[in-house]
């Protein structure tokens, strides 16, 4: 008995050693019910893998004397937070559901401030024939579901911006009907992830998927990708990420200097800029206050 | 081959240089699996002395419903914190949906279970005629449950020890109901599983082996702790 009741306390002295560690080292000391001074912001992955947020997180965090809590999510997922009120923030690239969240009175407004582009990746040896010159995303992917087992096709499957972008293409190239496409054979592979574990997936099996740029630079510099571009011209490649504040966060002020931060000149800046030095290439286009892009 | 060995330099160097978003995850870790397993173990050993002792309709079905819970997947769990903690959730007024808080909660439902399946199986691993010896000594039935508790307290630390394993080595529910937050909610496991998402699978493997590390270390300690 004596030794049970030694451990226990030995395991609540520990508890308590690092409880108190951590109240001392945490900067806010906060309650943890009610945590005061954190920002919430739900972000697409892409702007997370690309290290893009890794970069501006501490620019933000010491301007307002925050702390940024960033979850990593697809758009999806992001808004479904968004549209509980558990984030504060979103920063997403899906247009059509974001527009339709803002019309139903979850976001406050949709800000553009960032675009690049997606884009056809598959193995360099293009069994389908896509890599050629002139073909646009809708005619690839016309061509794929004409000649079923000419190439493999990996969807993210997750409901995330990209995925929207999938079928959107998909629909413009004469196949509205998305659950048929799913199901159309065995070429269509549903992967149910997220942009990097999907492109090590289109790797492995060397098939086609679509990518957003930056993502796709960030991650042939981690890993073995064994893919290439095959088509990476056509308007509706055009990617554009934006910022809504969410109608039901509890952080209104902290939330729109995180809007006007990302829309300012120096960051707008610092956004053109980002990714020259690692990929030799800018990631991110800025495009704050400009009227939005459309190709 | 070779990733393995890499991986293991990694871990090696992350440790010697201090890194400060391991310790980070790793200080998060210890510390929601520390608090979730000590409230478990708590509320765990009086109900599942509780239920072993007394006699009552039923309780062989209670039984098997506990170890049937052993099977719960964490993802339900981490579910079930989400629906009703969230803000848009019967609770969600409380604002404990992304913060350890929520995480300590889902690491309990998740613990008990098994923590209450051990401490139960231990007690009745005790050979009945010990109570009965005390019974037949003067002991009342409550010091008799007590010496029948100190019997099997090998049993129950082991049950204790289980359950601290469970709640340090799971990522269901961290993931789900902390919102992988870094320095605040990222545990090691929650942390392996968005390195491997953005493709750094080195990184990913080294905390893998951190994690096992301080589970040995933490093990041995407690084993001295047991024997002595």
């Amino acid at each position: 008995m004596r030794k049970a009741i030694l451990v226990i306390l030995a395991i609540l002295a520990l508890v308590g050693l690092l409880v108190g560690s951590i109240s001392c080292g945490g900067a806010e000391g906060e309650g943890v019910l009610t945590p005061k001074g954190r920002l919430r912001v739900a972000t697409t992955t892409s702007l997370y893998d690309t290290g893009l947020w890794g970069y501006l997180e501490p620019m933000f965090e010491k301007k307002y004397d925050v702390e940024l809590d960033i979850l990593y999510a697809g758009s999806g997922i992001a808004l479904e937070y968004g549209r509980r009120g558990d984030v504060d923030v979103l920063t997403v690239h899906s247009k059509s559901d974001e527009e339709k969240f803002v019309a139903d009175g979850y976001g406050v407004a949709r800000v553009p401030f960032a675009y690049n582009y997606f884009l056809i990746v598959g193995p360099e040896s293009d069994p389908a024939g896509l890599k050629v010159k002139g073909m646009t995303p809708e005619q690839a992917f016309k061509k794929l579901y004409a000649n079923p087992g000419s190439g493999k096709f990996v969807s993210r499957g997750d409901g995330s911006g990209t995925h929207s972008k999938e079928k959107a293409i998909w629909k413009a190239a004469g196949y509205p009907d998305y659950e048929a496409v799913r199901t159309a054979g065995s070429w269509y592979i549903d992967a149910g992830s997220g942009m990097g574990p999907t492109l090590l997936k289109a790797s492995e099996l060397q098939a086609y998927t679509l990518t957003d740029e930056g993502t796709f630079l960030a991650y042939k510099g981690r890993q073995e990708i064994n893919l290439v571009p095959i088509v990476n011209q056509g308007s509706i490649l055009l990617n554009v990420y934006s910022v809504i504040v969410c109608t039901k966060n509890t952080k209104q002020e902290m939330a729109t200097n995180l809007v006007n931060l990302l829309t300012s000149p120096e960051i707008q800046e610092l956004i053109g800029k980002y990714g020259v030095k690692d990929y030799g290439k800018a990631l991110f286009n800025p495009c704050a206050g400009v009227p939005e892009p459309t190709s | 081959m070779d990733e393995l060995w890499h991986a293991f330099v990694k871990a090696i160097h992350l440790i010697v240089s201090l890194d400060p978003e391991v310790m980070d995850a790793a200080r998060i870790s210890l510390t929601i699996a520390a608090i979730s397993c000590s409230i478990t173990a708590l509320l765990c050993l009086p109900l599942g002395s509780l239920i072993h002792f007394r006699r009552f309709p039923g309780k062989r079905l209670l039984t098997s419903a506990i170890q049937t819970l052993f099977s719960l997947p964490t993802v339900s769990i981490g579910l079930l914190v989400f629906v009703i903690f969230s803000r848009a959730g019967p609770l969600g007024g409380l604002g404990i949906f992304l913060t350890p808080t929520a995480m300590v909660l889902g690491q309990i439902i998740l613990i008990s279970p098994v923590m209450l399946g051990l401490i139960i199986s231990a007690l009745s691993g005790v050979d009945k005629a010990v109570s009965e010896t005390a019974t037949s000594l003067g002991a009342s039935r409550f010091q008799a449950s007590l010496i029948t508790i100190r019997e099997a307290r090998f049993a129950i630390m082991a049950a204790v020890i289980m359950g601290f394993g469970r709640a340090f080595a799971e990522v269901g529910v961290a993931n789900m109901v902390g919102g992988n937050f870094a320095g605040y909610t990222r545990t090691i496991t929650t942390d392996m599983m968005l390195q491997t998402q953005m493709g750094n699978t080195e990184l990913a493997m080294a905390l893998g082996i951190i994690l096992i590390l301080i589970a040995l270390i933490i093990n041995v300690v407690l084993n001295r702790l047991q024997q002595r």
